[in-house]
């Protein structure tokens, strides 16, 4: 493999002068996706700019009641954080669905938002890949595509978003704090993926040479009944190949309020806003549910081998929102 | 000697755990690619990135300029290697170990190249920066069910069986099963990647490998080099796992190759993505069974046909319809292993090769029989028992497997089960149990071994046997202690090293079989020789065995271990989540030497029966060629979410015609556990899944009993192309 230097950054303003020297280099955070990118021949950077000791691993709540999280917080200190689990509980099972306990325990919050898809034609670079070489088209439109994307894809690149914390964190309107050596900036996590179109080797809105330092939960009270649900091809450590982040207000029958978000269907997490908009003061029910999830996937295309995961959202939906509902009335 | 036997308890029966476990799990036991050597040049294989053709140019001088490359080996400077022979296994080489030779490209994934470098990271680097153009041809990688180009093959067993007249058979039959069953590729990847280091020492060609049988590589590779076998010596001290992919391999005869040609130590290592086309894989499988039978469920006609595929380079055949000819009989009784030849790798022996898919289509279709039959389908196995080998007319050694079955029923409370499909339920779970058999071999080849009475009063045991993790190391030194009569701690077993002398392979479940033969063979003797009260010298008292003779004169019968395996699943219709609530393994196989090893074999045999029932599966990209997610992310085994409750029993089964009374418990554990997961799903869910894996995908699409027909492969309906994928 190719060879690397390695510094580690102590501060924020080091860590970015450091990457701005190299054009080469990339942030190593838990390094369990990077790692085994470079190992591929996926990934090769000149340098890596060891960011995981920067004093971003604290999890605070923010003044007006939401959660802030330090980039370099791990999966497994985000999962149980007494916060994130009585006020946010669908982000922390996000957390527990993913990986295994010694990569949460390496993976940290920046890094997991910035993840590659493991589509196998992305990690084997003997094939034609757009995301990785641009313009030299898309193996899996034509051939292995059981896990590829329903939503939003493109002829470009069918691709899915890997991520399992990203899920809830888009259902609750996550905002994505990062530096330059210009200054601080700012992205809802709804942003930071940039559609699919002709570009999908372009995969977030962040500027040149940023460093992803946060990520805030704003205060969301509907959170507090939320669910993830994860179906995967065994009962643990695989990616999702459905998934649905959940959480319900549900009075006198009524939804007052509700929030969806849909993984491994799309090339990012993908917030289910059509099927939030027919919940939104519908009474609660297997009607209502079945209807909201008809609303969002009317826009899926599946590909000749994917159509079963149409059926599979449809029915998540239904059930973890029956779920919530049954717990609701608790 | 001094040991009193009266006083002395037997070591064989009794639980021990492995002789080398402190070794291992403190990091004291090396690993084939952790020896160190002085000098040590690491060598890296390039493989082809298409699927067929023929190699046009390396484009090698930019390469050579790299840091630390010491050279490129390709077809074009390789020296010629001999392929012009059988093995001890009794077959020729598959080319595709034979390295280097011609330009031509049989597969994606197939050798082109070796760079060898200082260190493997500059070896890498070159081996990934070298530019290798092709011609590239189309490819053929499509396996369908009505290939008209596939043939009858023999190999370990005859190509077919054919008794009685089997459509008359069936037209008179009340009762008939009529159904197809697939199986995909599947990978059997031991922990620990493939790795040889090859080095010339004193005139002699020194390899230290992690493989099966220090034996077989020895006479491979002095045969591959026209080499003499005696000036070949090949160490595999400690192996993590084989499962029948570590035999002869591309990288050991990479390393010799360099090793020669750069006169330095050089190590190969395969890496898990390379593993893939070059470390053998169990090939996919299409298997149609016809049953007919009498309203009472006893065969009348059993016709099982099963097609696999090998490489255009090498004739491999998945023997899938093996047990068949053992288990059930039928007036009209037919049966063939077929192969298509495919611009695919080589397939090769993975762990119950033939038993293990066969199973799944045998025991799946006498579950659907019992069905039709409306007939418990332990009584159905019951009354189809057969008294004597249903193809050869041989009677069998012993035949315990009713015996599994009543002793599993028992223990797993099968005599309370509703037959009806679809009827429990807990939550968003439907439940169901399933059965089915299973059936494995008893087979001993030639072996040596070499005892010595120490003068210390210990013993010294030399055999060139394999422990690829399961124990046998422990198990023989429980064996010599007995045969020695005295306690295990006096014995200290050498295994893994060529130069003990021949012995048969880790393999065909026969391994501590061969070995515990010769074994106590060699002790026996010594017994006779050491004169009780007498000295013994400086350099030991040692005895040689050589059972050749004796496994010779064994008498021509059906000889088999047998087991009856138990599942309970339950199945979520709306996700497609299938998970394994508990199973339960009864086995007739011998004697059992170690409780403790034999139940990790038993149960790790059910436990790839998990994986081989619900997640395992290679997919094969059909415009390239080659895999796609070529590594074990992308190739699902159970995790230990998946592996619930699992039960392995025996019962007492000793090989009437072995010394030991072994009969081998290396691969039955897998046989028929797929089935009975299958047939658990279909007591669950109403739906009959014919093909494996039983995805997600697959369980959402087929739904329920109600809700529409049976999943994969069907009576004579669709999907043969979703075999392979």
């Amino acid at each position: 493999m190719k060879e690397f230097g390695y510094q580690r950054a102590s501060d924020v303003s080091g860590a970015l002068a450091l990457l701005g020297a190299d054009a080469g280099a990339r942030f190593l955070g838990g390094g369990t996706n990077l790692v085994d990118l470079m190992k591929a021949g996926v990934e090769r950077p000149s340098r890596l700019v060891d960011v995981r000791g920067l004093p971003l691993d604290r999890i605070e709540p923010t003044a007006d009641g939401g959660l802030r999280i330090g980039a370099t917080v791990t999966n497994s200190d985000l999962a149980a954080h007494p916060g994130v689990r009585s006020r946010y509980p669908a982000l922390a099972q996000a957390v527990l669905a993913g990986a295994s306990g010694q990569l949460r325990n390496m993976a940290t919050v920046g890094g997991n938002l910035l993840q590659r898809t493991r589509c196998g034609y992305f990690t084997d670079v003997s094939r034609p890949c757009n995301k990785r070489v641009p313009g030299s088209g898309c193996p899996a439109v034509e051939g292995e595509h059981r896990n590829h994307a329903i939503l939003g894809a493109s002829a470009h690149c069918v691709a899915v978003h890997p991520s399992d914390m990203a899920v809830a964190l888009t259902a609750f309107d996550a905002v994505v704090s990062y530096r330059t050596g210009d200054g601080p900036g700012e992205l809802p996590l709804a942003d930071l993926y940039l559609p699919v179109d002709g570009t999908p080797h372009r995969e977030t809105a962040l500027p040149q040479g940023a460093l992803i330092t946060a990520v805030t939960l704003p205060p969301a009270p509907v959170a507090a009944l939320s669910r993830y649900r994860k179906v995967r091809e065994r009962a643990s450590y695989a990616f999702a190949i459905g998934s649905v982040a959940a959480a319900l207000d549900v009075r006198d029958g009524v939804i007052r309020e509700a929030r969806l978000a849909f993984g491994a269907v799309a090339s990012r997490p993908w917030r289910a806003r059509a099927a939030e908009r027919t919940l939104t003061g519908a009474p609660a029910g297997g009607e209502t549910f079945a209807a909201a999830a008809d609303a969002e996937l009317a826009a899926a295309r599946p590909l000749p081998h994917n159509a079963y995961k149409v059926t599979l959202m449809r029915n998540l939906v239904v059930a973890v929102l029956t779920g919530l509902t049954e717990e609701a009335a608790r | 000697m001094t040991t009193a036997p009266a006083a002395r308890e037997s070591a064989v029966g009794t639980a021990r755990t492995r002789v080398e476990g402190r070794d291992k799990v403190t990091g004291a036991a090396r690993y084939a690619a952790e020896i160190p050597f002085a000098g040590l040049a690491h060598g890296w294989l390039v493989l082809s990135t298409v699927a067929r053709g023929r190699i046009t140019s390396l484009e090698t001088a930019g390469v050579l300029a790299m840091p630390g490359v010491l050279t490129v080996l390709h077809h074009g400077n390789a020296p010629r290697l001999n392929a012009d022979y059988i093995g001890l296994l009794g077959v020729p080489p598959d080319p595709t170990c034979v390295v280097f030779q011609h330009d031509r490209v049989p597969f994606m994934g197939w050798p082109v190249a070796l760079v060898v470098a200082e260190t493997p990271e500059q070896a890498r680097e070159a081996a990934e920066a070298l530019v290798v153009r092709y011609e590239e041809e189309p490819h053929d990688t499509a396996f369908t069910r009505d290939r008209p180009d596939a043939y009858p093959v023999g190999g370990r067993m005859p190509a077919e069986t054919r008794k009685g007249d089997m459509e008359a058979a069936l037209a008179a039959s009340a009762v008939v099963v009529d159904a197809e069953y697939t199986t995909p590729e599947e990978y059997h990847h031991p922990m620990e990647p493939h790795a040889a280091t090859a080095r010339w020492d004193g005139g002699r060609l020194d390899v230290v490998d992690s493989n099966q049988g220090a034996t077989w590589i020895v006479g491979e590779l002095a045969n591959l080099f026209s080499l003499d076998p005696a000036s070949v010596r090949v160490r595999s001290e400690h192996v993590g796992g084989g499962f029948g992919s570590k035999g002869i391999r591309a990288h050991q005869v990479a390393a010799v190759m360099a090793a020669t040609h750069l006169r330095r130590p050089v190590r190969v290592v395969l890496t898990r993505r390379q593993m893939f086309p070059l470390a053998g894989h169990r090939s996919a499988t299409i298997q149609r069974i016809r049953l007919g039978a009498d309203t009472g469920g006893r065969l009348r006609a059993l016709e099982h046909r099963s097609l696999s595929h090998t490489s255009t380079v090498h004739e491999f055949v998945e023997p899938s319809t093996g047990a068949t000819r053992v288990m059930y009989d039928a007036d009209a009784h037919h049966t063939a292993n077929l192969v298509v030849r495919l611009d695919l790798p080589t397939p090769t022996w993975m762990r119950a090769p033939g038993e293990a898919p066969g199973s799944f289509a045998l025991e799946t279709a006498l579950d659907e029989l019992a069905e039709k039959c409306g007939i418990d389908p332990i009584e159905l196995r019951v009354r189809n028992e057969p008294e004597r080998g249903p193809v050869s007319g041989l009677p069998f050694s012993s035949r315990n497997l009713i015996a599994c079955f009543q002793e599993g029923a028992r223990r797993f409370g099968w005599a309370d089960r509703d037959p009806r499909p679809g009827l429990r339920r807990e939550g968003r779970w439907l439940l169901g149990t399933g059965t089915a058999a299973a059936s494995f071999p008893v087979m001993a080849l030639p072996s040596t071994a070499a005892v010595t009475a120490e003068a210390d009063g210990t013993f010294t045991v030399r055999i060139a046997a394999a422990d690829i993790g399961t124990g046998a190391r422990t198990a023989l030194t429980q064996v010599a202690a007995d045969a020695l009569e005295v306690a295990p701690d006096r014995v200290r077993m050498r295994i893994g090293d060529s130069d003990f002398g021949p012995a048969m392979i880790a393999g065909g479940s026969m391994g501590t079989r061969s070995w515990s033969w010769a074994i106590t063979t060699a002790a026996g003797e010594l017994r006779e020789r050491l004169v009780p009260g007498a000295g013994i010298p400086p350099e030991g008292i040692t005895v040689r065995s050589d059972t050749t003779e004796a496994v010779g004169a064994l008498a021509q019968m059906e000889r088999h271990s047998f087991g009856a395996q138990f599942a309970e699943v339950a199945v979520d219709v709306t996700t497609g989540e299938v998970r394994v609530r508990r199973m339960l393994g009864v086995f007739a196989a011998g004697r059992i030497i170690n409780p403790l090893t034999a139940r990790g074999q038993f149960t790790g045999g059910m436990i790839w029966g998990i994986s081989m029932a619900l997640h395992e599966e290679a997919v094969r990209d059909s415009v390239s060629g080659g895999h796609y997610g070529a590594d074990l992310a992308g190739y699902h085994v159970a995790t230990h979410a998946d592996v619930p409750h699992v039960e392995a029993h025996w019962i007492d089964d000793p090989d009437p015609h072995d010394p030991v009374g072994i009969k081998g418990i290396g691969e039955i554990g897998i046989v028929g556990a797929a089935a009975a997961v299958a047939n658990a799903v279909r007591h669950a869910t109403g739906v009959r899944h014919r093909s494996l894996p039983i995805r997600p995908d697959r369980v959402i699409l087929a739904g329920t009993a109600g809700a529409g027909a049976d999943a994969g492969a069907g009576a004579g309906a669709r999907a043969a192309g979703e075999a392979h994928a």
